[in-house]
């Protein structure tokens, strides 16, 4: 007979041996479902989960205290690698709130190249968000299939701003580049195959019975439990509270374009599915309206205002005030107005708001993101009990969180 | 010969030119009457609570009240006033200037489609009650303000600190906490895993990008004439190929003579 | 071994290896380098991506193994944060000789762009790493040629049994 032996545990807070019969489990920060570096320290009972804790920090890289000691369009890149799924729609985020501050007016076209990226994006995220999901639960094919599609999406965003992942595509007063030649003819192609292969993983799953038994009734969200815990995006409107930023305090062109938000009732993880499988064809319905919309405006891609925006670069080169402003601009930083601004945007994981308070330096005072992912973290301390150890990695997938942005 | 002063109240980084005359201006705060959704909100609230200010900046209500009414200001806001959100809740650190932290909560009503936010000011050591019975959203909206800023909060059911490890000093949102961190964070890891003998042997970090040392060959120091790890510096430039001269058994041996570039992607 | 459409005449010789057997074990680990998965922020989507349909990684012969005492080379990808450095050192210790690291990106290499209070300046603050990557995030090819290089530098090594002291750090 083989002698017991306790494993020292590498933790000194926290006791791995009890006496009713409930067994804890670490769900390390590192495990092969991709969401990150999420700790649970579950809490068994047989298979049944009766207490969860996160745990998270892991990826905490200081980035609220980085923008104190940055000015606002060095610290711009820095917001990239908060949701890098989606990196465009943080820096978009962080970039109106700082317009929001300064009172800045963005040129038309701006504004469509920025509501492309944005939905490109989006699409983007939810493919990825689809492939990882499926790959957890164990639809592998998914994952290959979504990450193709993606890879087209990383293709055009490649072709325009020069990186597949890391973007800063989008300056604070418009965007530094123009569309290259046949970037809207790629955007048409991919936009009108992308509707099929949605189709394909419809077909895939949705009527799947092991996809229905995974997600159906799995990880229910009463409304008044989204509302209390912060929830935003696809987790509150899976819940039946149709709350889109977009569409109640529309930034952009949001207001001009024709799209409908998808709503469910049925407050399971099956419900939340549908729901980010019909954002994706919103999205593609969004494009294709901004795609004319590019033609008739006038070439103009950043904001006008001197004091705190450089001039264009033939200007630069060529004006010499010009050059001693972008100078001063680039070494020093711009200063804006003292005062607050808390701006919100719809990022495709939910309500993503930056809190600047600016004290008239170059360099923010304090610097809040405000992370849907954060939220929805701790959600899970709530909604995790009662689930049985297999639907805990369908929940957390579905969550759609990522870490860069919960750990900033 | 005397020290530089460096003013460790406020260690953040400083812009290098500071206009003496230069006056920031403020961004525009109007009353509050100029709304009327957020006039009788605030009008609701003097009735109960002493509302020290308030006014309307961007198109989102501020007010501020006393930090020990916040429960029931929040909790009058969820019931009575229909705010059925609180998004953000933080502090920001006027240790050095007034000695206090303040405290904002960021609300939303989604029925009215407003914002506002409330403000209170707490001294260093006050506490402050948790509001987590009302919205559960402050549950780790506080356990991150305690981290970072060491805001004490009572009521709370499991205040540890949440994004830093918990046996971390120091609070590192504060002012006076470094960028790059003190001693006891510099050599935290090290400690950790190998502890405090190896400090000698692994040696300081390496904070500076800029650094330039003649002997240096780690990592990309010496592009394109790398040498093993702890070997003398070689100006022999390495060659790089795929596979080795050869070619690998079974392999299909890669040539950069067969690669063909594309104009367009297939 | 009759049934391969590879035609070996063409390609590499004769299908019988001659060889000592050092260089055999080194080409067999070299060609079926098992990784195991440690995403840790944004590189790790690049190294999904390099493992997804259009990089694939699987030609190789890497398979993503989630046990580190199933896997021989770690690759690290992202930010490596002092609240995670103990772990990193406790798989590295966990994985079976003979193991390899490769750290991927910016902020696995120097601690990249975060050069703040919570982030580990480099890697191989930590662990002894083989090959370092640049880029932020690098691409997909980078990460293959850099799983080549690692191939190559393994055929370079010896496999004898006895065991070399290994640096620390």
């Amino acid at each position: 007979m083989q002698k017991v032996n306790r494993l020292k545990p590498f933790f000194e807070n926290l006791v791995f041996e009890r006496e009713d019969n409930h067994m804890i489990v670490n769900f390390g920060p590192q495990h092969p479902s991709s969401h990150g570096q999420l700790r649970l320290i579950l809490e068994l009972d047989g298979e049944k989960v009766s207490k969860a804790t996160p745990d998270i920090g892991y990826l905490h890289r200081g980035m609220e205290k980085m923008a104190e000691n940055m000015i606002y369009n060095e610290f711009l890149p820095t917001t990239d690698r908060m949701d890098y799924i989606a990196a465009s729609s943080n820096n978009y985020g962080f970039a109106l709130a700082v317009e929001k501050l300064l009172d800045l007016e963005v040129p038309r076209r701006a504004k469509v190249i920025r509501m492309l990226l944005l939905e490109l994006n989006r699409i983007s995220s939810h493919l990825f968000w689809l492939a990882t999901h499926a790959l957890d639960v164990g639809a592998m094919t998914i994952f290959l299939y979504a990450f193709r599609e993606r890879e087209y999406t990383l293709d055009l965003i490649e072709d325009y701003c020069g990186a597949r992942l890391t973007h800063s595509s989008v300056r604070i007063g418009g965007v530094p580049l123009d569309l290259p030649k046949d970037w809207i003819g790629n955007l048409n192609k991919f936009i009108n195959h992308l509707p099929i292969d949605i189709a394909d993983y419809e077909g895939l799953l949705d009527q799947n019975r092991i996809w229905k038994m995974r997600l159906e009734d799995v990880g229910v969200i009463t409304p008044e439990q989204a509302q209390s815990w912060g929830c935003s995006g696809p987790m509150l409107r899976g819940s039946g509270i149709a709350w889109d930023i977009r569409k109640e305090e529309p930034y952009e062109l949001y207001d001009e374009v024709e799209f409908d938000v998808p709503v469910s009732t049925t407050c399971d993880s099956y419900g939340r599915y549908k729901l980010h499988m019909e954002e994706m064809r919103q999205s593609i319905r969004i494009l294709k309206q901004l795609m004319p919309m590019y033609y008739d405006t006038t070439p103009e891609l950043m904001a006008h205002a001197p004091q705190y925006i450089s001039a264009p670069k033939e200007q630069i080169m060529t004006q010499n005030y010009s050059l001693m402003q972008h100078f001063v601009l680039v070494t020093q930083g711009m200063r804006p107005p003292v005062g607050e601004v808390y701006v919100v945007t719809e990022s495709p994981k939910g309500e993503l708001g930056f809190f600047i308070n600016s004290q008239g330096d170059p360099y923010p005072y304090r610097l809040k993101l405000r992370t849907p992912s954060l939220f929805h973290t701790a959600f899970l301390q709530e909604l995790l009990v009662g689930e049985y150890l297999a639907d805990v990695v369908a929940i957390i997938g579905n969550a759609n969180i990522v870490f860069g942005e919960i750990d900033r | 010969m005397m020290r530089v002063y460096s003013n460790k109240t406020n260690v953040q980084k400083k812009p290098y030119y500071s206009d003496r005359f230069w006056v920031a201006p403020q961004v525009p705060r109007f009353v509050v009457e100029n709304d009327a959704v957020f006039a009788a909100d605030v009008a609701h609230l003097k009735e109960k609570f002493d509302i020290k200010e308030a006014y309307i900046e961007k198109d989102q209500l501020v007010i501020y009240i006393d930090p020990s009414d916040n429960v029931e200001v929040l909790q009058t806001l969820r019931d009575e006033l229909a705010y059925n959100f609180l998004s953000e809740h933080s502090a920001i650190d006027w240790l050095a200037k007034r000695g206090e932290f303040e405290i904002f909560y960021q609300m939303l009503s989604t029925s009215k489609k407003k914002r506002m936010r409330v403000k209170c000011f707490i001294k260093e050591k006050e506490v402050l009650k948790s509001v987590t019975s009302i919205y559960k959203s402050a549950d780790w909206a506080e356990r991150e303000m305690y981290d970072m800023f060491g805001v004490i909060i009572s009521g709370h059911h499991y205040m540890k600190r949440l994004l830093m490890p918990d046996d971390w000093y120091d609070h590192p949102l504060r002012k006076t906490y470094p960028l790059q961190g003190d001693e006891a964070a510099q050599w935290y890891e090290i400690d950790k895993i190998f502890g405090k003998e190896y400090r000698d042997i692994i040696g300081p970090e390496e904070r500076d990008g800029a650094r330039i040392d003649a002997e240096d060959t780690y990592r990309f120091a010496r592009i394109h004439h790398e040498v093993s790890f702890g070997a003398k510096p070689s100006s022999e430039p390495t060659v790089t190929d795929y596979q080795e001269e050869g070619g690998v058994f079974i392999v299909k041996k890669l040539k950069k003579e067969d690669a063909k570039i594309l104009k367009e992607r297939p | 071994m009759a049934q391969h459409k590879i035609n070996y005449l063409q390609e590499a010789g004769l299908p019988v290896a001659l060889t000592t057997v050092d260089k055999l074990v080194q080409w067999g680990r070299s060609n079926s380098l098992w990784p195991l998965t440690y995403g840790l922020a944004c590189c790790a989507i690049e190294m999904m991506a390099t493992g997804a349909s259009r990089y694939d990684f699987d030609r190789f012969g890497t398979i993503f193994r989630a046990s580190p005492r199933q896997a021989d080379v770690i690759v690290i990808a992202g930010t490596l944060t002092k609240k995670h450095s103990p772990f990193m050192r406790r798989l590295y210790d966990q994985m079976t000789e003979p193991k390899w690291v490769i750290s991927m990106g910016s902020c696995a290499n120097t601690g990249g762009m975060f050069n703040t209070y919570a982030t580990v300046q480099g890697a191989d603050r930590i662990v002894p790493v083989d090959i370092y990557l640049p880029g932020c995030a690098p691409r997909p090819e980078t990460l293959q040629y850099a799983l080549m290089l690692l191939q190559k530098k393994i055929r370079t090594e010896s496999a004898s049994k006895k065991l070399q002291p290994k640096r620390l750090v």
